[in-house]
């Protein structure tokens, strides 16, 4: 990973974005075990309809856990000093979730370089379903 | 309605530990390809003493309290009704497969829109490991649908 520098950053400076595989039940149930999130809501289409879904639907941590891709293919995890999200829209079974962000900010905090960066996650059909910001330090 | 009187209610602190087969197995469920997350003499030589715990999964080790459904189980919440609002992570140390690490949940408050319709919970967690070194701070909104 070539190290990214706070002074070659520019504001608006786009995150190379990636879309991971269109969600799959099979998706979730990998994501079920791994994560230790077991609410039957996202993986038994029973439980889902009896509380009032059409289907199961994923977790929203998953597409959280896609977006820290993103950081983390930017730059070196230790350099993430704070990474949050709202979870806007459902994301559905079949959904083609693309992971984006850009550099909206650039600051210094504590003696720290930092950048801020806005985050999203959008369907194939371009509907947001993750809004998140994260600020990493540069050196 | 979910009783106001939690705000401020401290749940139980528990300590669990990050294992490396768990965080290679999540690395498979969420795609990540970056060896660093699976293979420990990469993560050596990118700099790291052990695998990196991935920068979402603290939400999902807060998930191995004893009881994962405390909170709910105190407020009456139904696992049925409830969406994940927002997650927020504030960093201040890398933990690593093998590290021991403290969760100290509390509930920091609880409030309502749409006459009710639709209810809050926000929770704060504090993570530290086995040095006493402040690793994380977690801040979770769930959300609760009556509609």
């Amino acid at each position: 990973m070539t190290a990214l520098k706070f002074d070659s950053v520019r504001v608006g400076d786009e995150l190379t974005a990636f879309t991971a595989p269109p969600i799959s039940r099979h998706t979730l149930a990998l994501y079920c075990g791994a994560s230790g999130d077991h609410n039957p809501i996202h993986v038994d289409i029973d439980f889902a309809k009896q509380a009032g879904m059409d289907d199961v639907f994923a977790h929203g941590m998953l597409s959280m856990a896609y977006l820290g891709r993103l950081l983390t293919n930017w730059v070196p995890q230790q350099a993430l000093c704070s990474y949050g999200v709202r979870f806007a829209a459902i994301t559905h079974l079949g959904d083609a979730i693309t992971c984006s962000g850009k550099v909206v900010e650039k600051f210094e905090q504590g003696g720290e370089k930092r950048v801020r960066l806005e985050l999203t996650t959008a369907n194939q059909a371009g509907d947001i379903k993750l809004k998140g910001e994260a600020v990493v330090a540069l050196p | 309605m979910i009783d106001k009187r939690y705000i401020g209610h401290v749940l139980p602190r528990f300590s669990t530990q990050a294992e490396k087969g768990r965080l290679r197995f999540f690395a498979k469920a969420i795609g990540q390809t970056d060896r660093i997350y699976t293979d420990e003499g990469a993560a050596r030589d990118a700099g790291h003493r052990a695998l990196p715990v991935p920068p979402t999964f603290l939400f999902c080790l807060e998930m191995d309290a004893p009881n994962p459904s405390a909170m709910r189980d105190l407020l009456g919440i139904d696992i049925a009704k409830v969406l994940h609002g927002e997650e927020h992570f504030t960093y201040h140390k890398m933990a690593y497969a093998g590290d021991t690490l403290i969760f100290e949940p509390r509930i920091v408050d609880i409030y309502d829109k749409k006459n009710g319709a639709l209810e809050f919970v926000v929770r704060e967690t504090r993570v530290t490991n086995q040095d006493e070194e402040l690793v994380a701070e977690l801040r979770n909104i769930t959300v609760v649908r009556h509609a």
